[in-house]
């Protein structure tokens, strides 16, 4: 995992000296709310409904033990002793005093943590896939180019001022666990022809009130032009994009309205004519940051007599590993997701209690390494398949075992009303509500793969539109209505849903999801999922089971 | 008439400002002048040959592509920020520098902040006339904030990846 070398350090460090200062012209009163709104979210910091909420960056998903225990100090201490990871993998505490907040940022500069670009028109945390460096599928480790990103986007002078906010995610696998396609830049890692490694580059993906998924705007990018490429994207569309709409200001809106091609010539031409080479990375500093990620791998058997034995013994466990474990690329270890989707509880929420948990069992058995998924997870990518009963039956105590991961239980929702000033609707009550009526693992796991994303506005925060089943929370004269969409995919089958029929009432959404797993159930020819047997039937006998009282 | 910071051999002064801003519709002044684009185009060429200084404001809808056969002309070339959030001037002030080699005076004006002192100063503005009262010492303060920096910009500041090379 990459640490901080004394550039770094000193960096956060001076970013958190000159928040305290601000914070303290704020106190003093010699800046108003006005004008210290521009500071504070400059780093993260939004005034809520009920207080103000900081967003911690977890750069691409990836934390230590040290880093998880600091969180857990941070929201026992500052919060009311629970966090929220957002899709964006980052950490949210919705109960912050702004007087504590210099403090904070000085807790987790001392961890090599920070708040910058969480919030504002600049480039923000930049994700990547969750199950780097541990899946055979890759062809790189993703986090190296994250972290070069991560660096070059940090203030960078030319690119705090853009049209709007902007988001960047890395893969380097044929599937996509990072949403590529919903992103301002989804960056996929591909082998050319010769050989050489390089980037799919696809720009202006988004949610919101008007979804795209992104086009291709270069099949291949050397790899060693990331930096200056992206420096023409971004020159491209701070001089172009438009600023006389905040609904239309960001990439996306650009994109479609010059016509993917076109955009794709004018970054080219930017690009060919700036100069590239003081731009791009040396290969000494990707040498440097690579060297941070190698992890050091035991030899071990490829199978293992203890985890045979506690599947065989323990039905529970099985169909723990079943949904919520995952192979790992070197023999004799596993990836094991920590489900923060216990029927019931908000999604993505964790107590500090439980993070003090998972620190142990990273630390313990993970090689140091816990990683936040965009589903609002987390997960350990480097467990000894001999040490995942020990690591179940830890995680089983503190709440975290549930076996659901991409089943019907694990929904991903946005904090809606409940804490979010721009939500129309709440989102945490009908997530419980759909997990509390899935409370079944048998059932659920007859059921199988089924996405569902709650989003408690337009601004898409819960993803809805990518959702297998989405469901998004409207205004209609003050009452909360839900409009659902099916058919969306946030992977490497990447779609937006379509709507089901007209909007329903809290009351009424998650007896429609299970109407509509009825539906499937009874439609899904061998091997089906739930998307695939919608795509083949189409809306309409769906439609017809949620809208069957209406007629 | 409007403070002046300028940044000379990497100190921030408080500097004379020979220039006198024109508006569109304001007669004109004797002396050096700052010109919209427009009055520059009609008028720039007579003044020039009556031996003035001319400078050349730019709006954020105009670009700096427009200047690049007068530059050599361009005593001083002023972006004026309508709003401290629209950065677009940011990337013209990249341009103008490392594309188009401008070696003169590149001024920032309109909504100009202490924040954003560090950011135009590694764009390549170099003098400055700040909305918000700053002393050219809090000017400085604001540039010198952070000892490090991560890309290379058009001043002289060494990034972290060469500073970790050496």
């Amino acid at each position: 995992m990459y640490r901080y070398d004394g550039i770094d350090k000193e960096f956060v460090a001076d970013r958190a000296a000159e928040f305290r200062e601000q914070v303290n012209r704020r106190l003093a009163g010699e800046l108003t709310e006005d004008q210290f709104k521009r500071i504070r979210l400059m780093n993260g910091l939004y005034l809520q409904l009920h207080a103000y909420m900081l967003r911690i960056a977890i750069p691409y998903g990836t934390l230590s033990a040290r880093k998880l225990r600091k969180l857990a100090y941070i929201a026992k201490t500052y919060d009311k002793g629970y966090g929220h990871f957002t899709t964006r993998t980052n950490l949210q505490l919705h109960w912050i005093k702004l007087k504590d907040a210099p403090e904070i940022l000085e807790h987790l500069a001392e961890v090599e943590m920070h708040a910058m670009q969480t919030s504002g028109n600049v480039i923000r945390n930049i994700t990547a896939d969750p199950f780097a460096g541990a899946t055979a599928d890759e062809l790189d480790d993703p986090r190296v180019w994250a972290e070069a990103i991560r660096q070059w986007s940090t203030l960078h002078p030319e690119f705090t001022f853009l049209p709007r906010k902007f988001k960047i995610a890395v893969t380097a696998a044929a599937k996509d666990r990072a949403a590529l396609r919903v992103y301002d830049i989804g960056l996929a890692l591909r082998r050319g022809r010769s050989g050489e490694l390089g980037f799919e580059v696809m720009v202006g993906g988004g949610l919101g009130r008007t979804p795209y998924l992104g086009p291709t705007i270069r099949e291949f990018l050397p790899t060693r032009h990331l930096l200056s490429y992206l420096q023409a994207i971004l020159r491209v569309y701070n001089r172009y994009g438009r600023r006389d709409n905040i609904w239309k200001a960001r990439i996306k809106v650009l994109v479609a309205s010059l016509g993917a091609e076109e955009f794709a010539k004018q970054v080219e031409a930017e690009w060919e004519k700036s100069e590239q080479e003081p731009v791009d990375l040396p290969d000494t500093e990707l040498a440097r940051i690579r060297g941070w990620f190698t992890p050091k791998f035991a030899t071990l058997a490829p199978a293992s007599e203890a985890f045979e034995q506690a599947k065989a013994a323990d039905p529970e466990f099985a169909r723990w590993t079943r949904h919520n474990v995952h192979p790992h690329k070197q023999p004799g270890y596993a990836i094991a997701d920590v489900s923060l989707k216990t029927p019931g509880q908000t999604p993505g929420d964790i107590t500090s209690e439980q993070m003090e948990v998972v620190a142990e069992l990273g630390e313990r058995y993970s090689l140091d390494d816990i990683r936040v998924n965009y589903q609002q997870n987390l997960l350990l990518p480097h467990v000894r398949l001999d040490d995942l009963p020990a690591v179940h039956a830890a995680l089983k105590a503190a709440g975290l075992a549930t076996p659901n991961m991409d089943l019907v239980t694990d929904i991903v929702a946005c904090p809606g009303l409940d804490y979010c000033s721009l939500a129309n609707a709440r989102a945490i009550p009908i997530a419980q509500d759909i997990a509390r009526r899935f409370d079944d693992a048998e059932r659920a796991e007859l059921i199988g793969e089924l996405k569902i994303r709650i989003s408690g506005c337009i601004n898409a925060c819960g993803h809805h539109h990518v959702g297998h089943i989405g469901i998004l929370g409207v205004d209609k004269k003050g009452e909360e209505f839900y409009q659902v969409t099916l058919g969306g995919s946030g992977a490497e089958d990447a779609a937006l849903g379509s709507i089901l029929g007209p909007a329903l009432p809290a009351n009424k959404v998650a007896e429609a999801v299970e109407q509509m797993v009825d539906v499937y159930l009874r439609e899904r020819t061998a091997g089906e999922r739930f998307l695939d047997t919608f795509r083949r039937t189409g809306v309409a006998p769906f439609k017809e089971a949620v809208y069957a009282d209406a007629h | 008439m409007p403070t002046l910071i300028k940044s000379q051999g990497g100190r921030m002064v408080l500097a004379n400002d020979p220039f006198t801003h024109v508006d569109d519709e304001e007669a004109l002044p004797p002396g050096d002048v700052i010109l919209s684009l427009a009055r520059f185009q009609t008028e720039g060429e007579g003044l020039l040959s009556d031996g003035r200084s001319v400078g050349v404001r730019l709006t954020t809808d105009e670009e700096v592509e427009a200047l690049a056969y007068d530059l050599p002309r361009i005593a001083v070339v002023a972006l004026k920020f309508p709003k401290f959030l629209d950065g677009r001037h940011y990337s013209n002030a990249r341009i103008l520098r490392d594309r188009f080699k401008f070696p003169r005076e590149l001024r920032a004006c309109g909504d100009v902040l202490r924040e954003q002192a560090g950011f135009m100063l590694r764009c390549g503005f170099d003098a400055f006339e700040p909305a918000d009262g700053s002393t050219p010492e809090q000017w400085e303060r604001a540039t010198r904030r952070y000892r490090h920096v991560y890309q290379r910009g058009v001043d002289a500041r060494v990034p972290a990846f060469v500073e970790r090379s050496s």
